[in-house]
């Protein structure tokens, strides 16, 4: 039963018409989340002895930070089942994944930018963990570029889902070298948000914060997928009929093409 | 390497081999052939390391300071300049769907091409690379570390490499993307090789680099020409 | 080697079993449906001209059949059983001619040849003389090949079917840039191969004048009139 389930999986319509009921509630669980954690991160939490309130990026930096990771983590596995399956969703999702993820990659090295003028007192600094962001933002690049570089969408897919493949394999061996190289270089570093240091009173806003950009990435990804889904099924029946439907909920006078046939 | 005949050759194994061995042995006479190619990397290795006193400094200090990591810089943009044509060639004639569709595994064909890739570009281009020690002022004590490092680093690079060459040999400007998508992947090689060059002129033992580099190559053996002979299937059909 | 393809194949599976079988096999390329529910059964001795207009999916499907991309949904069955389960006795079996030679024009013929016999598991290495002469190229087995002209590198890769013992031939428009004689003598090496009990698929502009000739056309598998009827594809992977 359970491989009938995963097989449905395959099916874009399927998945485009089970999620219309998630949206709702995904939407606003991750308001909720987003707004209780910011108000608690920013206005509640105590300042840093040291860093004193500058330290308050972290509830964006850090989330970011993790999704962008993980967010590369799951565009893999999608193309890997995509790859392995040969099932179509997966591989609109892998697409839909790449640029979310890109984006919070970005925004997590320009609050680490941000964070770091005050803290070291210049804009860029070759720290382990901002070369690691920018190295993992430059495989999203090239993922994203190669996609687009075929003619033939399902090539694109393919062979971005080997290339993110070959990534997962390599990038817990950058992060590593790069933290080597980081050592080498520089053996005093500024340990900041150091696993066992932070307060609690700081720590539980960054929870929610963390669990609110999952929410968000979850809801972001399932509106690209959405989207996705539409774009590339745009001429079977059944989104024609759901134009049709849409359309006419809105406006009886539009005839709308292809949806009377058959 | 003279005629290469397999007796009997009645095992897939024996078959295996001697598939290996003909494309190997196919491949290094095209690189014969078209010698003037194979120098080109080689060329753009002298001339890209020439730029660096003209652009920098031609200071000594200064030049034996940055030394170890702009060759091993150069040797990586040399080597990827080079991969765009390691199955661009067989793509255009016909010759990969030979290959797609032969009884023999892929894996030994990528292995086979990427073997000469190296031979042609990556053991030469370690072999020049003392002389560009001189011109850069290269302290004593790094030149030994530089050819070791580069043996092993430009193989590991080839290896890797032909997964992005893979991937784009169907695409009729994949040279840049090809850049674009390997040189991420090229950081841990690149880290290694570069500190191991420059800890040895600092005189200390570079041993533990050299054993990871080793690792990486061990590692990339395996599983880069499957990497690759995936992609071939998937992109070939674009 | 247990199995030897010299051997006819008749004496070991039976007339009914087809050489090569093809079972709703259906064929889509980034949402277009190129062709459905492809039914083809190729006994020992077929000669199959697959024919249909530029654009049906020709090329595609005798890609798809030489195993060269994948992308196809239904069975093909090689001696009764799955082509995926015998792959390697089915690469051994099959010879593949595309629009590309697959020439290098560096070497010789003889070494193109050479690898070639190499890659394709094909034992006959001292055949590739007699093959070059017999399609019209005895003098220039040594000579580069960029001096030949387009023709002789059409018969440089038209060498191959002498080299091998393929039984399954699948050819791309052979006949493009080969003369009148030469065309000739490919139709009489096709009747003689389908005697000696293969197959051959093959798309061409050329009418064949061959006894066990046999039509497919993809007309007859285009998915739907072209117009009004957008097809239900949804869940093509999973449920049918």
């Amino acid at each position: 039963m359970a491989w009938q389930w995963f097989h449905r999986l395959g099916s874009p319509r399927w998945f485009y018409e089970k999620t219309q009921a998630w949206l709702p509630w995904l939407t606003a669980i991750t308001l909720v989340l987003l707004v209780v954690g910011s108000i608690w991160g920013l206005a509640f939490a105590p300042a840093d002895a040291k860093q004193g309130n500058s330290y308050r990026i972290i509830y964006i930096h850090v989330p970011a930070a993790f999704l962008a990771l993980a967010g590369y983590y799951i565009m893999a596995i999608s193309g890997a089942i995509g790859l392995i399956w040969k099932m179509k969703l997966p591989y609109m999702v892998m697409k839909s994944a790449a640029p979310i993820g890109a984006a919070l990659t970005f925004v997590s090295l320009v609050t680490g930018s941000i964070w770091g003028k005050p803290t070291w007192g210049t804009w860029w600094e070759w720290d382990a963990r901002i070369t690691s962001m920018l190295i993992l933002f430059f495989l999203y690049l090239g993922i994203m570029a190669l996609q687009q570089a075929f003619h033939s969408r399902d090539t694109g897919d393919k062979a971005s889902a080997i290339l993110a493949l070959v990534g997962t394999v390599n990038i817990p061996i950058i992060y590593k070298s790069v933290d080597w190289w980081y050592t080498l270089h520089q053996p005093a570093t500024i340990k900041f948000v150091g696993e066992s240091s932070i307060h609690p009173s700081m720590l539980y806003p960054l929870l929610i914060m963390v669990i609110a950009f999952y929410c968000f990435y979850a809801l972001a990804l399932l509106l690209y997928t959405r989207a996705e889904i539409l774009r590339r099924e745009s001429r079977t029946q059944w989104v024609n009929e759901l134009v049709a439907r849409q359309a006419g909920s809105v406006n009886h006078d539009i005839p709308v093409k292809g949806g009377s046939a058959v | 390497m003279t005629e290469v005949t397999v007796p009997g050759s009645a095992g897939g194994s024996a078959t295996t081999f001697s598939m290996f061995w003909a494309t190997l042995r196919r491949d290094l006479l095209l690189a014969i052939r078209n010698r003037a190619e194979m120098v080109n990397p080689l060329v753009f290795f002298l001339i890209a390391i020439t730029m660096i006193p003209l652009g920098v400094s031609p200071e000594t200090k200064t030049l034996a300071a940055i030394a170890p990591g702009l060759i091993w810089v150069m040797a990586l943009l040399a080597t990827l300049l080079s991969l765009d044509g390691l199955f661009r060639s067989d793509f255009e004639d016909g010759s990969l769907e030979q290959m797609l569709i032969s009884p023999q595994p892929l894996y030994f064909t990528v292995l086979a091409k990427v073997m000469v890739h190296w031979l042609v570009t990556g053991l030469p281009l370690t072999l020049m690379s003392p002389l560009l020690g001189v011109m850069l002022a290269l302290p004593s004590g790094g030149y030994g570390p530089l050819c070791i490092t580069l043996l092993l680093g430009t193989a590991s690079m080839s290896l890797i490499g032909a997964v992005g060459a893979a991937l784009t040999v169907a695409l009729r400007k994949g040279g840049l993307l090809l850049s674009l998508i390997v040189m991420p992947l090229y950081v841990p090689v690149l880290i290694f090789g570069a500190s191991a060059v420059h800890n040895a002129v600092l005189g200390s033992v570079i041993n533990s680099q050299i054993a990871v580099l080793g690792a990486f190559l061990a590692l990339a053996i395996v599983l880069a020409p499957l990497a690759a002979a995936g992609a071939l299937r998937v992109s070939s059909d674009g | 080697m247990t199995e030897s393809p010299l051997t006819l194949p008749e004496a070991f599976s039976p007339p009914s079993t087809p050489l090569l079988e093809l079972r709703q096999v259906s064929c889509e390329r980034d949402e277009r449906q190129l062709f459905t529910r492809l039914n083809l059964s190729a006994y020992p001795g077929d000669v199959i001209q697959i024919v249909g207009p530029n654009g049906s999916g020709k090329t595609t499907l005798l890609r798809a059949l030489a195993g060269i991309n994948k992308d196809y949904t239904g069975e093909v069955l090689w001696q009764g059983h799955p082509v995926s389960s015998v792959a390697w006795e089915y690469a051994h079996d099959l010879l593949y001619l595309g629009h590309l030679p697959g020439i290098k024009k560096a070497l010789s013929p003889l070494e193109n040849l050479r690898w070639y016999a190499a890659v394709s598991g094909a034992e006959s290495r001292s055949t590739i003389y007699a093959a070059l002469e017999q399609v019209g190229l005895y003098g220039y087995e040594e000579t580069p090949c960029y001096q030949l002209s387009a023709g002789q590198l059409r018969r440089v890769a038209l060498a191959r079917l002498y080299l091998g013992r393929a039984r399954l031939w699948i050819l791309d428009e052979p006949f493009t840039a080969i003369d009148k004689r030469g065309a000739a003598e490919l139709e009489t090496l096709f009747a003689r191969h389908a005697e000696q009990g293969g197959v051959i698929l093959l798309t061409s502009h050329q009418d064949l004048a061959l006894a066990s000739l046999k039509h497919l056309n993809l007309l007859d598998y285009q998915p739907g009139c072209p117009e009004g009827r957008p097809q239900d594809r949804e869940g093509g992977q999973g449920d049918d």
